[in-house]
């Protein structure tokens, strides 16, 4: 993504939508890492009153689009992949969502409008960890064949490790040149590199104690 | 009114090309002037409201001032989470247009009565509420939306009105209620959009009242009632949406949040009784079924 922390509304930047907003915890990790906030102010997320909450806000510098309500996501980022195309602005937008959130009717709304107009400057990713907030996502509502489907609505469609930044940064080189909007469908694994949490819904909703935290610590390192 | 509606967004897009227009499939006979002469500036988004709505709020942040046009409820109560959350939360220029405000599409059933709009876009913060009574109301509302772009809501009769307003209206002189007819009675009528219809219809009947239109009104607009509240001791409100939660219950907490008028100034609430709801016909069927019609004897 072409961003500059010193410039965040300069209007050639990419645009970044988190749609799975729950999500913040890792976007206000990278804006630190990319100078956008200090690292100090991580120490400030969930706090009360805090701009840093644990949904994403447009009041956090860097920040496009508050979320927190799955299905929202796309359509705000088909909206800017529009202007620009209207506008002949190079900037490309990027959606990351979660599977659960393909649950959400609107998103095919989106899927459907942004093929129509072939907003080729539109990447969508999908963190496809195949857990959902109660049980896995083929238990409560299946949504294979997911890359056929995507294909079928008209975009170009990439699966890879969603944990191989190889891949990863293979695929979005390759979308440059698409001609068609286009979704990285990255297969996850929920709570990777911990053995205790990998692959549970439960993790979804709980903090580790205290000797859980330093294991994972160990784990991960 | 909706052929003005049209107008105004030609004229204006003739000036500046941050006006858009998205409508959600429908609009046929009345949107093509403005697809034709500003085609870049136009999107039919196909029956999907709640993308309608956030592709609106997208463009706006990017700088346009969006238009997003359907009929009755499928502008605000479909897509309502979008216009809370994405639209009145971040402050966007998008004015969300419904056709067929109150009871004009009468015929067609419970889906197509928006009478109940007025509670729902009145409870985001931050949204402006238009509801013009008559050509005039429109011309000027419009003007006044797209000087200062903000998250709005304008609601459009089906039925062309009939001419109340002579001269026209200053844009700025809608944040304050627009005088009718005044003979410094003691008692005073307030109504918006639909029910400014209604009033004028019996305007003979209602001698003891002055009469005061506000088609611009909302949350952040309650100031712009004290100087009238101050005035009477009796305030009744006519409009063509339920009694509930309506603009009736604005004027009520208005006046209930201000110390100086709460315990002084009388308030009655004529809106649509809920038997009307279900019920088919002509508006003017459809307001004597909810009771706001014939108005003299509710003013006694």
């Amino acid at each position: 993504m072409q961003v500059d922390c010193n410039k965040p509304d300069d209007m050639g930047r990419d645009r970044f939508i988190l749609s799975k907003g729950h999500a913040a915890a890792a976007v206000y990790a990278t804006l630190s890492h990319k100078g956008f906030i200090s690292r100090s102010a991580l120490k400030k997320y969930g706090e009360e009153g805090s701009v840093y909450m644990t949904h994403v806000s447009h009041k956090v510098r860097g920040i496009e689009f508050s979320s927190g309500s799955l299905g929202h996501g796309l359509s705000f980022g088909v909206g800017k992949a529009l202007y620009a195309k209207l506008t002949k602005s190079k900037f490309r937008t990027f959606v990351l969502m979660s599977d659960g959130e393909l649950n959400e009717g609107s998103n095919w709304e989106a899927f459907m409008f942004a093929a129509h107009h072939e907003l080729s400057n539109l990447v969508a990713i999908i963190d496809y960890n195949k857990l959902q907030s109660l049980k896995t996502v083929e238990e409560t509502l299946k949504i294979e064949p997911l890359t056929q489907k995507l294909e079928s609505f008209g975009w170009n469609v990439i699966r890879v490790d969603g944990h191989n930044f190889t891949e990863l940064e293979n695929a979005f080189n390759l979308l440059e040149k698409s001609e068609k909007p286009a979704v990285i469908i990255a297969d996850t694994i929920k709570g990777k590199g911990v053995s205790f949490m990998e692959n549970k819904v439960s993790w979804h909703y709980t903090s580790p104690t205290e000797s859980e935290y330093l294991e994972a610590l160990t784990e991960l390192s | 009114m909706r052929n003005i509606f049209i107008n105004k967004l030609i004229e204006h897009a003739s000036r500046s090309d941050s006006i858009m227009l998205l409508v959600g499939d429908l609009g046929y006979s009345v949107i093509e002037p403005f697809e034709q002469k500003f085609p870049k500036s136009f999107l039919n988004v196909g029956v999907a409201e709640q993308n309608m709505a956030t592709i609106a709020a997208g463009l706006a942040s990017e700088g346009k001032h969006v238009f997003i046009y359907s009929i009755g409820n499928f502008s605000t109560f479909r897509c309502a989470e979008q216009i809370r959350n994405d639209i009145a939360y971040h402050e966007l220029p998008v004015t969300v247009v419904a056709v067929g405000g109150g009871l004009g599409y009468g015929a067609l059933g419970y889906s197509h009565h928006a009478i109940q709009d007025y509670a729902l876009m009145r409870s985001f913060p931050g949204v402006t509420i238009l509801s013009p009574g008559d050509d005039i109301e429109l011309q000027a509302c419009m003007e006044y939306i797209i000087s200062e772009p903000h998250p709005s809501y304008l609601r459009l009769p089906k039925i062309a009105p009939t001419k109340i307003h002579i001269d026209e209206l200053d844009p700025l002189s809608l944040t304050k209620p627009v005088e009718i007819k005044c003979s410094n009675n003691s008692s005073a009528i307030l109504t918006t959009g639909g029910g400014l219809q209604l009033v004028a219809s019996e305007l003979n009947e209602i001698s003891l009242y002055d009469v005061y239109s506000i088609p611009v009104w909302g949350m952040s607009h309650r100031s712009s009632l004290f100087p009238l509240l101050k005035s009477y001791k009796k305030i009744v409100t006519i409009e063509d949406h339920l009694k509930d939660a309506g603009f009736g219950s604005w004027v009520l907490e208005t006046i209930a949040s201000n110390d100086e008028v709460r315990s002084s100034v009388d308030c009655k609430i004529i809106g649509l009784d809920s038997k009307v709801c279900g019920k088919v016909g002509n508006e003017k069927t459809l307001w004597k079924i909810g009771e706001i019609s014939p108005l003299k004897p509710l003013l006694c």
